[in-house]
C-alpha cells in the first residue's frame, strides 16, 4: 500500500515556527518606528525623524511591488518590464480620490489642471471617485482588469520569454505617453499632487502618516503571507514547473494558460495596491512613474535581493533603494554608474541574489560543520 | 532662345526646372527685347514726372503703371531706388554709374550734365509706385521679373489691374507666364458682371489647383449663413464647386504624398535603428539594450568629427559628415566588441539576464556622455549638400536630409545582406545561428565570430546614429527614444529576418505618419503599439519568420 501522507504534501506548512517567530519580531519593530517618531523628543536617542518614518514607509510600498514582481518572474519565470504601469495605475486610482477633496476641509474642487483645460464637469471615468470605497475598488479592478485582458491575449498566443518582456515594456511607454497628454484627464506631465485630506484626516500629520506607514507595513505582511501560500500550494509547483519547462508542462496535459494568467493578475493588483498606499506617502504621482526605466529598476531590486525566494524581493528593495537614496543625496552624478554597474554585477556574479548568497554561505558552513 | 526645346506642359510640372532656365535666360539675355520693342514713353508723362507738385507725379507714376513699355516700369523702378534725375522739363535721365544716365524720352544713352537733380519720393509716391509698378513689370524684358510679377498679381482684388492683365497677355509668349497671367486674370474676372466670364473664371480657377482659390472659390459655391448666395448665376455656383473638389482632391494627393514621404524617412531612421538589433538580437539572440545609446554615441561622434573639422579642415567642413560615418562605425564596433568580451559572452542563452545586464550597461554608457559631453544637447549642423530640399506638386517640400537618409539606409541594408551573404564571416555568423555546438565542431571560431558578429551590429548603430544627428536633436537620451521601436520593428519583421526588417521598419514608419494627422502624434504611437500586440499575438514569430518546427 501507498504510505506517503498525500494531505501533507499537498498543505505543506506555511512558514516554520522559527520563521513565523522571525517575522513577529521583524513586524512589531518596524511598527515602533512611527511610535518612536510621535512619543518620543526629538532629542531622545531611540527618536525616529518624520523623514526617516515616510521614507520607511515609501521603500514598504517597493518591496510589496517587488514581491508583485518576483511571483511572476521569480517563481512564474515571466519577466515582467511594465510592472510600473500597474503600479502607477494604483496610485492613480487612489490619486482621483485624493483629488476630489482638495479644499480646505476636504470637499469638492475642480482640479486645477481641469480649469485649466477649461472642463466644466469631471470626464466619465471620475465618476464617483470621492468616495473611497469605490477608489479602493479601483485600485484592485483596474491593474487587475488590464493585466487580465493584457495576459489573456499574450498567453494564449503563447508569446514568452524576452518577447513579453518587451511587449511588457511597449505597454507601459504608450500608456507612460498617453498619460502625459493633458485631454487624457490625469494631469498630463504634473499628475496629481498637493492632496489635502484623506478619509477627512489631514494627509500630511504625523499620525496620519504612522496610520498609512501601519496600513503599508499590515499590506506588506498579509501579501508575503498571501505569496507564501500561493507559493507553497499545488498552484505554486505548477508555476515552477511553468518557469523550469513549459514545454513539458503541457507535454503532461497541464493548460499553463490559467495558471500564468492567475499569477499574473494577482501580482498586477498587488502591485496596484504598493502604488496606492505609495500615492499618499509620497504626495504625488505623474506618468514618470510608468517610464520603462522605473519598471526595469524594480526588476533590479528583485535580482539583487533574490528572486525565487519571498524575503529577497524584500530585501533587495530596501537595500537598492536606501543606496539610492544615500548616493543621490551625497554623489548625485555617481548613483547611475552604481545603479548600472549592479545590473552587471548582479545578473553575472549574483544570479541569486544577496539571499541566495547568504544561503550558499550557510550551506557550506553546514557542510564545513558536518 | 532655348525655350522651343521644352514644352510647356514639362516646364510646369517641374517648376524647379522652369526656375532654373528662367536664371539662364535672365543672363544671357540681358538686352534682348521680347513682347515689345523698347520705345520711349510718352513726353507727356515726362514732363509730368519732371514736375514739381506731387498729384503730377502721381499722375505720372499712374500713367506709367498702365503702360505696356518695358521702359515704363524701368523708370519706375528708378525712382523707387532714387536714381531717376530731372534734367530738364523734356529730358529725365536714369543714372546708369560712370556719369552717364539713360534718356527715357530717347531711349539713348548720354553724359549726365552737372544740373541733373534726382527726383525726391515721399511715402506717398512710394505707395503709387510700388502698386504701379506691380503692373508695369508685367512687360519686364526679363521673363522672370514678369512670371513674379504675375504671380503677385494672382491675389489682387484691385478691378484697375484687369484690362492690363488682358494687355499684357496678349503680349505674352511665354507660357509659364502666361498661365500665371491667365490666373490673375481669372481670379479678377470673378468680379466681373457678366456671368459667362465668372463661370469661366472659376473654372481657369479650379484647374490651377492651388489653395490659394479655394476660400474664394468656397464663398461662391457655399450659401450665407442666411441661407441665399453671393452669387445669383446657379450654373456659376456649380463651376465654382467642382473647382472646389478639384483644388481639394489635389490638396489630398499633396497630403498623402507628404505622409508617404515623411512616412519613408521615419521608416529609414527606424531601418537603420533596427538593423543592428536584427543581427545582435535576430541572429545572435541576444537582448541589448545598449543598443539605444549605442546609436547615441554614433550622433555624439559625429558631433566630435564635426568639431574636429571646424578646428583643423574648416575648408572640408561640408563633407565631415562622411567622415563620420566610419569614425562612428568604428568606435561604436569598438565599444560592442568591448561589451561582447567583457559581460554578454558570458550570458548566451540567458536572454532575460542579457536583457538586464545591457541595460545597466546603457545607464552607464549614457552617464559617461553625461559627464564627458554635459547633459545639454549639442549642435550637430546640416552640411550644405544635406539642407534644403525641392518643391513637388507646388507647396510640398521634400528635403534633402531625409532623402540622403532613405537611400542612405537602403544602402546599408545592401552592405549587411552583402556581409551576411557573400562574406566568409557571414557565412559563419549564420551557422552558429542554425548550430552553435556543430559549427564549433567544424572549426569555425565561434568565440571570434560572436565577437566580430557584434561588433557588426553595434557599428551599424553607430551608422545609424550619424544619420539621427542629421535630423534632431543629439544628446545623452538619444538612445532612450528608439530602443523601444526598434525592438518593435524586429519583432514584428520576424527575428532573423534581413527581408522581414525592412518591411516592418518601411510599413511602421508610413503607417505612423498616416495615422498621425487623424489622431495626434501620441495616439497614433499608442495605435501603432497597440497593433503590433494584436499582430503578434496572431504571428508570434513575426510577420515573416519562416514556419519552422522546433518547439522552442
Amino acid at each position: 500500500m501507498n504510505t506517503i501522507d498525500l494531505t501533507a504534501l499537498s498543505r505543506r506548512r506555511l512558514f516554520s515556527p522559527r520563521a513565523w517567530t522571525a517575522l513577529l519580531v521583524c513586524t512589531l519593530l518596524i511598527a515602533c518606528l512611527p511610535l518612536a517618531n510621535l512619543l518620543l523628543e526629538p532629542a531622545h536617542p531611540l527618536y525616529v525623524s518624520s523623514y526617516a518614518v515616510s521614507l520607511i514607509g515609501k521603500f514598504m510600498c517597493f518591496a510589496l511591488a517587488a514581491l508583485a514582481l518576483d511571483l511572476v518572474w521569480g517563481y512564474a519565470g515571466i519577466l515582467s518590464l511594465g510592472h510600473g504601469l500597474f503600479f502607477a495605475l494604483g496610485g492613480y486610482a487612489h490619486g482621483m480620490y485624493l483629488m476630489r477633496h482638495l479644499g480646505e476641509q476636504g470637499e469638492s474642487r475642480m482640479p486645477g489642471f481641469m480649469t485649466f483645460l477649461s472642463w466644466q464637469d469631471y470626464p466619465w471615468f471620475w465618476a464617483f471617485t470621492e468616495y473611497a470605497a469605490w477608489a479602493w475598488f479601483l485600485v484592485v479592478a483596474v491593474p487587475g482588469v488590464l493585466a487580465f485582458l493584457f495576459g489573456y491575449f499574450a498567453f494564449r498566443s503563447r508569446i514568452k520569454g524576452v518577447y513579453f518582456s518587451i511587449i511588457t515594456q511597449a505597454l507601459t511607454y504608450a500608456a507612460m505617453l498617453l498619460f502625459f497628454r493633458n485631454e487624457t484627464g490625469f494631469g498630463g506631465n504634473n499628475g496629481f499632487t498637493a492632496f489635502r485630506r484623506i478619509l477627512g484626516f489631514d494627509i500630511t500629520s504625523p499620525s496620519t502618516r504612522a496610520a498609512l506607514f501601519w496600513v503599508t507595513l499590515l499590506a506588506l505582511v498579509l501579501a508575503l503571507i498571501l505569496a507564501r501560500s500561493v507559493t507553497q500550494s499545488k498552484l505554486g509547483r505548477v508555476l515552477m514547473a511553468i518557469r523550469d519547462s513549459e514545454s513539458r508542462l503541457r507535454f503532461i496535459g497541464y493548460d499553463p494558460l490559467g495558471f500564468k494568467l492567475f499569477v499574473w493578475t494577482l501580482s498586477a493588483v498587488l502591485c496596484g495596491i504598493a502604488g496606492a498606499l505609495y500615492v499618499p506617502q509620497v504626495g504625488i504621482i505623474n506618468p514618470g512613474e510608468m517610464s520603462p526605466q522605473n519598471s526595469i529598476e524594480m526588476v533590479i531590486w528583485v535580482a539583487t535581493g533574490g528572486r525565487g525566494t519571498l524575503i529577497g524581493p524584500i530585501v533587495g528593495a530596501a537595500t537598492v533603494n536606501g543606496l539610492k537614496t544615500w548616493f543621490t543625496g551625497a554623489f548625485p552624478e555617481y548613483w547611475l554608474y552604481v545603479l548600472g554597474l549592479l545590473f552587471v554585477l548582479v545578473t553575472l556574479f549574483l544570479p541569486q541574489g544577496i539571499v541566495g548568497l547568504i544561503r550558499s554561505v550557510a550551506q557550506r558552513k553546514k557542510g564545513v560543520d558536518a | 532662345m532655348p525655350t522651343s526645346a521644352h514644352s510647356p506642359l514639362f516646364l510646369l510640372y517641374v517648376p524647379f526646372r522652369a526656375f532654373i532656365f528662367a536664371l539662364v535666360v535672365m543672363w544671357m539675355t540681358p538686352g534682348a527685347a521680347q513682347a515689345a520693342p523698347a520705345e520711349p514713353l510718352d513726353p507727356a508723362i515726362i514732363a509730368r514726372l519732371a514736375d514739381s507738385r506731387t498729384e503730377a507725379k502721381l499722375a505720372a507714376i499712374a500713367a506709367l503703371g498702365q503702360s505696356a513699355n518695358p521702359l515704363a516700369s524701368q523708370t519706375l523702378e528708378a525712382l523707387l531706388a532714387g536714381v531717376l534725375n530731372v534734367v530738364a522739363p523734356d529730358t529725365v535721365l536714369i543714372d546708369t554709374g560712370a556719369g552717364r544716365g539713360l534718356n527715357v524720352a530717347s531711349h539713348t544713352e548720354q553724359i549726365m550734365p552737372p544740373e541733373a537733380q534726382p527726383i525726391m519720393v515721399n511715402n506717398r509716391l512710394r505707395r503709387a509706385i510700388q502698386s504701379a509698378l506691380a503692373g508695369s513689370r508685367l512687360f519686364s524684358e526679363s521673363v522672370a521679373t514678369r512670371l513674379a510679377a504675375a504671380r503677385g498679381l494672382q491675389n489682387s482684388t484691385d478691378l484697375e489691374h484687369l484690362p492690363l492683365l488682358e494687355k499684357a497677355l496678349k503680349n505674352e509668349a511665354q507660357a509659364d507666364v502666361r498661365r500665371a497671367l491667365e490666373v490673375a486674370e481669372a481670379n479678377l474676372a470673378l468680379q466681373s458682371p457678366d456671368a459667362d466670364v465668372r463661370r469661366d473664371a472659376a473654372v481657369r480657377l479650379g484647374q490651377t489647383r492651388s489653395a490659394a482659390f479655394r476660400s474664394t472659390l468656397v464663398r461662391i459655391a457655399e450659401p450665407r449663413p442666411d441661407g441665399t448666395y453671393a452669387e445669383t448665376d446657379e450654373s456659376v455656383r456649380a463651376a465654382a464647386a467642382s473647382a472646389v473638389r478639384m483644388i481639394e482632391n489635389h490638396q489630398q494627393i499633396v497630403a498623402l504624398t507628404g505622409h508617404l514621404y515623411f512616412g519613408l524617412s521615419l521608416g529609414s531612421v527606424l531601418l537603420l535603428a533596427a538593423l543592428g538589433l536584427a543581427i545582435t538580437f535576430g541572429l545572435m539572440g541576444v537582448i541589448n539594450m545598449a543598443h539605444g545609446e549605442l546609436l547615441m554615441i554614433g550622433a555624439y561622434t559625429t558631433w566630435l568629427t564635426q568639431t574636429l573639422f571646424r578646428q583643423w579642415f574648416p575648408e572640408w567642413m561640408n563633407w565631415y559628415v562622411v567622415a563620420a560615418l566610419p569614425a562612428a562605425f568604428l568606435i561604436t564596433a569598438c565599444v560592442g566588441m568591448v561589451l561582447e568580451r567583457t559581460v554578454i559572452r558570458w550570458l548566451y542563452g540567458r536572454p532575460l539576464e542579457t536583457l538586464l545586464a545591457t541595460w545597466g550597461i546603457s545607464l552607464i554608457l549614457m552617464q559617461t556622455v553625461r559627464t564627458l559631453f554635459g547633459a545639454q544637447n549639442v549642435e550637430v549642423s546640416n552640411p550644405v549638400w544635406m539642407s534644403g530640399g525641392f518643391t513637388v506638386l507646388g507647396g510640398l517640400v521634400l528635403t534633402y536630409n531625409r532623402l540622403i537618409i532613405i537611400v542612405f539606409s537602403l544602402f546599408v541594408v545592401a552592405l549587411v545582406w552583402v556581409l551576411l551573404n557573400r562574406t566568409r564571416l557571414g557565412l559563419f555568423i549564420r551557422a552558429i545561428t542554425q548550430n552553435r555546438r556543430m559549427a564549433d565542431c567544424v572549426g569555425v571560431p565561434t568565440g571570434r565570430v560572436d565577437m566580430l558578429a557584434f561588433g557588426l551590429g553595434s557599428g551599424i548603430a553607430g551608422l545609424a546614429g550619424v544619420a539621427l544627428s542629421q535630423l534632431g536633436n543629439v544628446g545623452p537620451d538619444l538612445g532612450r527614444a528608439y530602443i523601444v521601436d526598434s525592438f518593435m520593428v524586429v519583432v514584428l519583421g520576424g527575428v532573423g529576418q534581413l527581408a522581414g526588417t525592412v518591411i516592418a521598419a518601411f510599413g511602421l514608419g508610413t503607417i505612423n505618419k498616416f495615422i498621425e494627422p487623424y489622431s495626434g502624434a501620441v495616439l497614433a504611437k499608442i495605435m501603432i503599439l497597440v497593433l503590433i500586440v494584436l499582430v503578434v499575438q496572431r504571428r508570434p514569430q513575426g510577420l515573416f519568420a519562416p514556419r519552422g518546427r522546433s518547439v522552442e
